[in-house]
């Protein structure tokens, strides 16, 4: 399924209209993040489906960060996503990214991912390759919503216990892009135990994703504890959408929710 | 130009972590966990996440150094290394073999473990040989 995307890349290189496509490699069994600069590499490119479909993403949106530090004035292409997409729109508003300078080469995600992940848009905008899917309802979030105030808590107490504080979540993260975080502020957090301060942790994390968390899973297929980190971030997000009106990735030019400022 | 990502293994413990190390012009800048390999599944803990710090820190250590009078100066391999050689023998010599002790790491390959460790039981002659990875 990658004919289309490997001519569209193929034909941008030797154009010279972008220095290099950040996509994926398969190599010797493994897929791994790389940057093709010659069109004769991309006989390796993978799409992210080792053993099932989707199974080796990877934040490329993060790489493409370092990349633009590195070389500001370069054009790229990169795959994409919908969520990619989603989230590099944010970046782009937050201006950790010039929209000019990154190109999209997108593939739809099939059914089976998107029902694994209950995406809100299996798809990009620049779809290039692979189906348009359609929205999956989110039952994780439903389920959790049915418990009680009480029964809920208890749930949510037992599953952030089991943190070993890795910060993978915050690492993995495509739109985690701080320089100062406060998950390592001692001022801010109990900092120098394991489990780490619960629940303020992880609903510190939890509220530094309003408008930022794109629903990518990442952070919780990263999880070696095996904590439902997308589950609470899909909650977060399904708050913003509520009170604010406001879908995280869905437009540049939409305003930010902590730029909302309602006077009653 | 070029970026890239290498796959690796993490070296901080015995568990054999994949990880992927991100390469940009020939510098590592970070280190993510590898989806495909099959002993941590994509995942990591806060030693292998961080792993790429260790190999660009200023403070490690890569020239030998001698400790003369109370600081340490950098030294040439051949005074290092015959400095250790005489002292270890002196020592042994004066308290005998058990009274050194070797203390090997996990961040070495199997083989130079071995070699470590052949060292200390055939040209020491003492079993006290340790690792850092039973902390």
């Amino acid at each position: 399924m990658s004919t289309k995307i490997k001519e569209t890349v193929q034909a941008l290189l030797i154009e010279g209209k972008i220095k290099g496509f950040l996509g994926l490699r398969e190599a010797n069994g493994n897929i791994m993040p790389h940057l093709f600069c010659d069109p004769k590499e991309l006989d390796s490119l993978s799409l992210g489906d080792w053993k099932k479909s989707g199974d080796t993403r990877y934040p490329l949106n993060q790489m493409m960060i370092q990349l633009a530090i590195a070389y500001p004035n370069e054009t790229f292409a990169i795959l994409v996503r919908g969520c990619d997409e989603r989230g590099l729109r944010e970046l782009f508003k937050w201006k950790q990214l010039a929209e000019d300078k990154v190109i999209l080469i997108g593939i739809g995600c099939p059914d089976e991912l998107a029902r694994a992940c209950e995406c809100e848009k299996p798809f990009p905008d620049s779809l290039l390759e692979g189906p348009q899917g359609t929205r999956v309802e989110n039952e994780k979030v439903a389920s959790i919503d049915k418990m009680g105030l009480e029964e809920r808590f208890t749930f949510w107490e037992a599953e952030f216990n089991r943190c070993i504080k890795c910060l993978g979540c915050r690492n993995i993260c495509p739109m985690c892009f701080c320089n100062e975080c406060t998950l390592e502020e001692a001022n801010l957090i109990d900092t120098g135990a394991v489990p780490p301060a619960n629940p303020t942790f992880h609903l510190v994390r939890a509220i530094h994703m309003v408008g930022r968390c794109i629903d990518c899973g990442l952070c919780e297929e990263a999880c070696p504890a095996d904590i439902p980190l997308r589950t609470l971030y899909k909650k977060v997000g399904e708050i913003i959408s509520k009170e604010f009106g406001y879908k995280t990735g869905f437009s540049v030019d939409e305003k930010s929710p902590f730029n909302i400022i309602e006077v009653k | 130009m070029e970026f890239k990502t290498v796959l690796s293994f993490c070296p901080y413990c015995g568990c054999g972590c994949g990880l992927l190390l991100e390469v940009l012009d020939g510098k590592i800048v970070g280190t993510l966990p590898s989806k495909t390999s099959p002993v941590n599944q994509g995942k990591l803990c806060v030693k292998g996440w961080n792993v790429h710090e260790f190999v660009i820190s200023p403070n490690r250590l890569i020239k030998p150094m001698v400790r003369k009078n109370d600081t340490l100066e950098n030294s040439s391999w051949d005074e290092a290394l015959h400095l250790s050689a005489t002292r270890l023998k002196e020592i042994k010599e004066k308290y005998g073999p058990d009274s050194i002790g070797v203390l090997t790491s996990a961040k070495c390959t199997n083989e130079e473990n071995y070699l470590l460790q052949k060292f200390t039981r055939a040209a020491i002659g003492t079993n006290n040989i340790d690792h850092c990875a039973r902390l």
